[in-house]
Parts: structure tokens; sequence; C-alpha cells
């Protein structure tokens, strides 16, 4: 699916093509019109997901848009986390739980039997809701990736680890005591080198489950500043439960929201400005104006 | 939109990882080393079921209705039995018991009520230090305590060294049961104007019983396979006789007291002690009796090890619903 | 009769009554707790100074001769010199075997048990493993003399004697030739380490199991295999448990006297070597104090039950305090 852009897009993507923040390879050219459109990076197809038999999302199909950055509301405990987590298959870890319909990156499907998950889960990256660094130092923690797939020369993970410190705003912080233990930092630091981490894989897509839900407003700052930085080169997908935070840092929107089936299923979807300011749905309209949820 | 910072470098230079090769190095060494762990797994129960198939195959061969009743005969002449040994393993658990239980049940409910006094934080130090001392070395302080000053070898000494060796496991077990009855039936209790005694007597007590119970059946099962203290305590009797000390004692017209200090006062065998001695003996009617005992001690404590834990087992899981 | 007058609000005859009796029924009930947990704690020292005591003489007379591994004199009863060195060594040695057998051994189960077991598996599994340690120690002890030493340590005796027994370092620990029964130090290593592999695995597992979630799926959600998340992340950060549990299991090995007595051949001999027959600690004791020649005699075996139970004391110390350490690292977390 290509997703049309609309004369306000355009001048918002010129704006951003100005700072230097796009990607010229996300778009292509719709054979019809002739006009820019976005790739599609990760799409879900009829996904469902059963937790011991109950369904916890119901028949989800979205096209996720590459680098961009889309976020996924709705109010708590209507499936969220459990659809991101289904994107690179941590559901997996759950037991008793089984996935139903695809998820495709890049137009493969990631539930297919032969897909080797590991890969995977490399080129779709995680951010958590608390940090969860290891117990190692900080430049080990961002090595970590780099050195289980291989990387050894010392010049090259020095590059490795100061790049992505850099991408995760995190480098000037940190860059006399990479030696400290991951663990030592203040919790919005902890995030940003989770972040980091993430990144040294090299993904293609990162997912982020409410990564400022247990930070302050500031960190919480740094982090949205630094997801516009980052969707240059990769493509975002957050779940947030914070409203005005995704109107403030994303693209587009997906709104989920649980159906008759006590089952998480999606709304609407679209581009966030529209969304917000004139959503197609009832329920839509509710939620953001803040009627409940 | 949040405000941006177009100075930031956002990408590497080179690609490191992407493309590289090598994930089926890591794949196999992900397979082996996990089925390595259940190998290992199977490895490490291979001895269990060669240990019990064993000792069940070659004693069962030597069980018969004669061990268990009959007295040892002198060594040489078939058959005869480990009566003395059995009365003996009863009442030295007995014994044991006695003395094990009230201490461990009152220490418990100070160690659950009072973590954090002096005393407290000392008697789970205790516990943790009595629990790590090598049952020999108990052995050698029932001796010093009891052996030495009285002048001789006594069910009373043998029973003391397993009292002290079934102490930290009956603490500790108690004291974990009293902490999981929930706290809202004591406070209930209390509320209503129980005394603190009452309460823990009539309520908790009874609400943690099973657990408790369950925590004093592995002690006694651990304990009676104990040999090592019972070595230079109880030492070993082979004319222990249960019916004729009592018999013997009602016809000379002694209290029961009477009766009772003396049989407190006897050497005696244990099931354990017993087959550490025959599997020692030259004489192969007494090898084969060893192997009979090995039976009977392993069946009874992993029994009572199975019972037990399949109990807790049950409860847990129970509770999880 | 007087009638009692009910007067509400102040503390009426009968309810007076009750209340004074059980005020002193919670202080009886308290002092009782208190005295039985003061008996504990006096149990755990009287045990120290009356072995103490006890080995008095013995101490007075030999000093520190008495474990030195370079003193002349050995272990002879009938000439009243005693030197403990042979036992020490024996205990040592064989407890390290037990060690270094149990701990991959036990980690590798834990490792199962916590990673690939299925969820209904794991307790009839866990069971069986616990039952391993549950068989007396006598009965190990049996089936070690008859059954493990000739069908496994003899030929495994023999294949090491000739295989590692001519190495220059490590071949002093492998001289042959084992005994036709088979019993030796490494009998008694061997089964020690089949006795202690349940401690250290149980306590290993409970020691995977505390690991934050969270810790894992940060691994796994990197890309990183399942091997690799247990072998770079978990096992850091839970090592100083597991040292516990391996500690724990030592102090096991250290103390177990029947199953060792039973497979060791129980004699003195020169040779270092694993497949000679050797003595523990706790063996000597075992096999000589109901009929020790003289007091002085006791009273040596009585030391060694000292340094026994000293040993044991440090080790066990040493295990809580690490336990101690990995309680509070993982409180110290929420901080962040």
């Amino acid at each position: 699916m290509e997703t049309a852009l609309q004369s306000n897009q355009l001048t918002t993507l010129a704006n951003e093509n100005q700072r230097g923040l796009i990607n010229s390879s996300a778009f292509t050219f719709s054979k019809e019109k002739r006009l820019p459109v976005l790739k599609t990076k990760m799409e879900t197809k009829g996904l469902s997901i059963y937790y011991n038999k109950t369904l916890a999302v119901e028949d989800f199909s979205l096209s996720v848009p590459a680098n961009q950055i889309t976020a996924i509301i709705g109010p708590s405990g209507c499936g969220k986390s459990t659809l991101l987590r289904s994107l690179n298959r941590m559901t997996d870890l759950i037991p008793r739980t089984h996935v139903e319909g695809s998820v495709l990156l890049d137009g493969e499907n990631l539930y297919a039997p032969n897909i080797d998950v590991v890969e995977l889960r490399r080129r779709i990256g995680m951010v958590f809701q608390r940090p969860n660094p290891f117990p190692m130092s900080i430049y080990d923690n961002v090595a970590y990736g780099p050195r289980i797939y291989g990387v050894r020369n010392r010049v090259a993970l020095d590059d490795i680890v100061e790049t992505c410190l850099k991408q995760a705003a995190l480098w000037d912080e940190v860059k006399h005591k990479l030696n400290q233990s991951g663990m030592a930092i203040s919790g919005g630091q902890q995030q940003r080198l989770c972040i980091a981490r993430a990144l040294a894989v090299e993904p293609e897509v990162i997912l982020m489950d409410e990564p400022a839900a247990s930070l302050d407003p500031i960190a919480t700052l740094k982090i949205e500043e630094l997801m516009q930085n980052l969707k240059s080169s990769y493509t975002i997908i957050i779940v947030t439960h914070n409203m005005q935070q995704a109107a403030r840092v994303s693209n587009f929107t997906a709104f989920m929201m649980l159906n008759d089936h006590k089952a998480g299923s999606l709304v609407e979807f679209g581009e966030t400005a529209g969304l917000f300011t004139n959503p197609k749905h009832k329920q839509t309209q509710e939620y953001v104006t803040g009627r409940f949820g | 939109m949040a405000e941006l910072n177009p100075t930031l470098d956002t990408s590497l230079k080179v690609s490191y990882i992407t493309g590289r090769k090598g994930y089926l190095r890591r794949k196999l060494v992900n397979v082996l080393m996990l089925v390595l762990t259940g190998a290992v797994t199977l490895l490490a129960l291979f001895p269990l079921f060669w240990i019990i198939g064993y000792v069940m195959a070659k004693g069962g061969q030597y069980i018969n209705l004669d061990l268990f009743t009959q007295l040892p005969r002198p060594a040489g002449v078939a058959g005869g039995g480990v009566l003395h040994a059995i009365e003996g393993t009863l009442m030295l658990t007995l014994v044991a018991a006695v003395v094990a239980i009230p201490i461990g049940l009152l220490a418990a409910f100070y160690a659950a009520y009072h973590p954090n006094t002096p005393l407290g934080v000392g008697l789970r130090f205790g516990t943790d230090v009595l629990s790590g001392v090598p049952s020999i070395v108990v052995g050698i302080f029932a001796y010093a305590l009891v052996v030495k000053p009285s002048g001789h070898y006594s069910l009373l000494a043998g029973g003391l060294a397993m009292a002290i060796i079934m102490l930290p496991t009956t603490i500790r077990t108690t004291e974990e049961m009293i902490k999981l009855v929930p706290t809202n039936l004591r406070e209930g209790a209390l509320a209503l104007g129980a005394p603190e005694w009452k309460t823990a007597l009539q309520v908790t007590f009874p609400a943690a019983l099973s657990g408790i119970l369950t925590g004093f059946m592995l002690s006694l099962a651990r304990a009676s396979g104990e040999t090592a203290p019972l070595l230079f305590t109880a030492l070993g009797n082979d004319r222990f006789d249960l019916a004729k000390l009592i018999s013997g004692g009602v016809s000379a017209g002694q209290s029961i007291f009477n009766i009772l200090g003396n049989i407190l006062q006897q050497p005696v065998d244990s099931l354990a002690l017993t087959l550490y001695k025959y599997s020692q003996d030259p004489n192969i009617n007494r090898v084969n009796q060893s192997w009979a005992v090995a039976f009977v001690l392993m069946m009874l404590v992993l029994i009572i090890n199975i019972l037990a834990r399949g109990w807790v087992e049950y409860r847990a899981a129970k509770l999880r619903g | 009769m007087q009638k009692t007058i009910y007067q509400p609000g102040k503390k009426n005859g009968i309810v007076r009554k009750i209340e004074t009796i059980t005020k002193h029924g919670d202080r009886i009930w308290l002092g009782l707790n208190f005295s039985m947990g003061v008996v504990i704690i006096v149990l755990m020292v009287l045990i120290g100074i009356l072995l103490w005591n006890q080995s008095a003489a013995s101490r007075q007379e030999f000093g520190l001769s008495f474990i030195s591994p370079f003193a002349r004199a050995t272990w002879n009863p009938v000439n009243g010199t005693f030197n403990a060195w042979p036992f020490i060594y024996g205990t040592l040695i064989t407890s390290l075997v037990a060690i270094l057998i149990a701990v991959p051994l036990s980690l590798g189960i834990a490792i199962f048990l916590f990673e690939l077991c299925p969820a209904w598996l794991r307790t009839p599994l866990s069971l069986l493993v616990e039952l391993l340690s549950a068989i007396p120690s006598v009965v190990y002890g049996l089936w070690g003399i008859f059954v493990f030493l000739p069908v496994v340590i003899a030929p495994l005796g023999k294949f090491l004697g000739n295989a590692l027994g001519n190495l220059p370092l490590l071949g002093i620990l492998f001289i042959g030739p084992i005994s036709a029964s088979g019993s030796s130090r490494l009998a008694a290593g061997v089964i020690l380490a089949i006795m202690i592999t349940p401690t250290i695995a149980a306590v290993s597992r409970d020691v995977f199991m505390a690991i934050p979630n969270s810790q894992r799926e940060a691994s796994l959600a990197l890309g990183a295999t399942r091997w690799e998340t247990i072998s770079k992340v978990l096992l850091p950060y839970g090592v100083s448990g597991i040292l516990g549990a391996v500690i724990l299991g030592l102090g096991r090995a250290l103390g177990e006297t029947m199953a060792v007595t039973m497979v060791i051949g129980n004699s003195i001999s020169n040779s270092g070597s694993l497949l000679k027959a050797g003595y523990t600690m706790s063996s000597v004791i075992a096999n000589e104090f109901a009929e020790a020649v003289s007091a002085l005699h006791s009273q040596a075996l009585i030391e060694v039950a000292l340094i026994l139970f000293l040993m044991t004391l440090v080790l066990n110390i040493i295990a809580r305090l690490l336990v101690w350490r990995v309680s509070r690292k993982s409180s110290s977390e929420v901080r962040a």
C-alpha cells in the first residue's frame, strides 16, 4: 500500500528536507500520478493475537510508512504493547500465546516458518518502558550487540559506541565515563543508553514501548528530540498513552481500542495532524478530546 | 513538532554488521549448548535411577518377614532380622522429635514475629550455622555433652544428636509457613481481643500446620538417614529389645519413668547404622541383609520426600488456581 | 454472695481476671519464644566452645604442626603423635574433585530447568533432582562399594592412570594403579559430586529465576540467541548467587562422612594421587573415635572435628554474605 501525500504534507516534508532530516529513499513515485508516495516499511495484515485462547488483538491491519514516526495510541489495556511486541516476535517468549495473520517487513512475512527470529530481532530493535541496561559499563552495553555479531576490532567498536551514543544524544554526557556501570546513570540517561544499545546492531525499524513513561518531562523532551533525528535513518513505531506526546512527535497515528469482543482493534489510522484535528470516527474524536481513556 | 537539532550526526559512516556472515555458527552453538544442558540433566538423573533400581532389585531379594520381626542371629548363622534397628530408629526419632519440636516451633515463632531484633537476627544466623555443621561434628558434641559425663553410650545421646540435626530445617520451614499465613487472619484475631499467645496457638499454628508437618517429615526423613553422629553416641546394640525392656521393667514393678529412663540409657542401633555395620561384615549373610535394610531405608526416605513435596506442590497449585 | 455490678466503661470482675491471666500468658509466650531462640544461639556457641575445650591437650601438645603438611610425624595413635595433614588433604582434594564435576553439571541442570524445560515438566524434574540429595549417605556408600566402584571407578581409574599418569604436573594426581576394588579418592570425589549436584543446581535455578525478566528481554530484543543471553547477560548478572550456591555445595562436601568412608579406602598413604586410597577428616573421626586408644587420641580427633567445624563455619558465612549481596543488588536497581 502506498500512502499518497497531501499538499500540506508536502509542505511539511519540504521543510524537513531543508533541515536535512529526510531520507529520500523513503519515497517512491506513484506510477499513476507521478507524485511522491511513502514506501511501506512494515505492514500487518489481519493480525490477531491470542493469550491462552483469549483474543487480545483482533484483525489488525496497518501499514507503517518508512522513515516516519508512527504512533499507536489508545486507552490503557487495549493491547497496544501486545501489538508492538508481536512486530518483533517478542510475543513468542510468552507461553501460550499464538498469532494469526501476518506481519510484513519489506514485504516479507515475519511469521513464516523459515524466518530467522534472531536476525529479525536485530533488524527490528526495541526500547522498553522501563530502562533495562545490563550490569556492565556504558561502553559494554552499547558494544554488546556488535560483539555478539562478531565485531572484535577495538577501533570499530569505539566508532560504533561513539556514533550510537551521539545518535541517542548521550555522548556528551558520558564520553568521559564510558567505563562506569550503565546502571549508575540517571533514568533518562539509562533510557538513552538503551536506545544507543538498540542502534548499535544497525536495525531498520525501532519499536518504542512508552519509552518516556518512567521519565521526567525534561528527559522526555530529550527523547522526543532524538526521535526526530533518528527518523531520517530508521522507521520508528511508538506506543504511547500520552496523546500530547503522540501529537508532538509522530507523523502518523493509529488509534486502537477494545472492541465488543474485548480485543484491541484498529479504529482509525492516518496522518497525525488530520487525526487529531479532524478525526473520521466518533470514538477517535471522543478519545482525543479527552472524553474517556 | 519538537525542536530539532540539525547538527546531530545521524548515521554510521560504515556498516559493521548488516550483511555479516556467521549466523550459522551462532545458531549452531546455541542449539548445541542447549542440547548439552538437556543431556547433562539426563546424565545427572541417571545415577538416581541406577541406585533406586539396584537397591530395589537386590534388596528386594532379601526382604522377608523375619527381617522386620526378629532380632539378629549370631554372625554366620543364617536368618534373623533387624527388629532391634527398627525399634532403635523409632525410639531415636521419638526422642529427637520430643526435643526438636518444642524448641523448633517456639524459636520459629520468635523468628517470624520479631525478625529485626538482635535475637531475631542472631537466631537466623545461628540456624544457618547449625545447618552447615557436619553431622559428625554434631555427634562429637553430643558425645561430649552426654556420653562422656554419663560414662556410657545411650539412646539419649543419639536422640539429642538427631534433634540438633533436625532443628535448623524445622525452624526454617516453620518460620516460612508462619509467614505464609495471611496477616489479616492474625490481625482479625487480635482485633477481637485475643491475646498474642492464643492467636498463635489457635489461629496461626493450625493455619500453618500442614506446611509445618511437611517440613517436619522432611527433616525426620533426613535424620533417619544419618549414621555418622550415631557412631559414638548410640553406638549400636544387637540385643536391644524394646518389648523385653518394657516387660522386664513392668514385672520388676518399676514406675513408667524408671522404665523410660532405663530405655533411654541403652545404647541402640538404627537402620542406617545397621546398614553400615553389616556392609562392612565379611559374612555374606550380613551383607545381604544390609541390602535389604538399604531397601527399607531408601523407600522410607523416598516415599516421605515424594509425599511431602507432592503435597506442597498440590497446595501451591491450589493457591495459584 | 456479692452481686457483681456491671459498670460499662470500666474493667469488670471476670474480664479483669481474664486479662490478668492472659497478660501473663502473653508474657509467658514471649518468654518461651525468646528463651528457645536463645537456646539455638547457645547451642551454636556451645558446640564451638566444647570442641575447643575438649581438644585443649592436643592443641597444646602439637600446636600448628598438627595441620602442617611438612611435619615429620604422622598420625600414630600408638606412639601418641598426631598430624592431621593427610586428612585435611583428603578432605580438600575429594571436595575439589566433587566441585569440579558438580558445578558444570549443576549449571547445566539449572539452565535447562530455567530456560528450556516446559512448564509442566519443571516441578517433577526438579523433584527428581532433589531426590538425589535425599538418598541417605550410607545407601550411596553401599551402592558405591558393590556397584559403582567396580563398574565405573575401577575402569575409569585404570584409564586415567594410563592416560594422565605420566604427565609432568598433573600426573602426580593420577599415579596409578588404582586398587582392584576401586577404593580411592577419585571414587569419593565422584560420589560426592553426585550428592552435592542437587544443592548447587536448586539454588542456581532459583538465582536464575530471580533475575529480572527485563534483562533477558533486552538481550533477546537485540538479536542475541538464547545461549548468548544466558552466557553473556544472565550468568554474569547472577554470578554472586551462583557462587553462593557453589560454596554451599562445597560446605556439604566437606562434611560428608559415610559415603566417603565407605569408598575411599581409609588409609594414610604417602601418595597424593587420586587413584590411591586416602582418608578424610570426617572418615578418621568416624573410624577411630569410638575406639580411641588414649585420651590424647580422643582429643586429637576432637581437634580434627574443630578444624572441620571452623572450615564449614567460614564457608557458610561467605555464602550468606554473597546471597545478601545479590538481594541488595536487585533492590538497588529500583532506585534508578
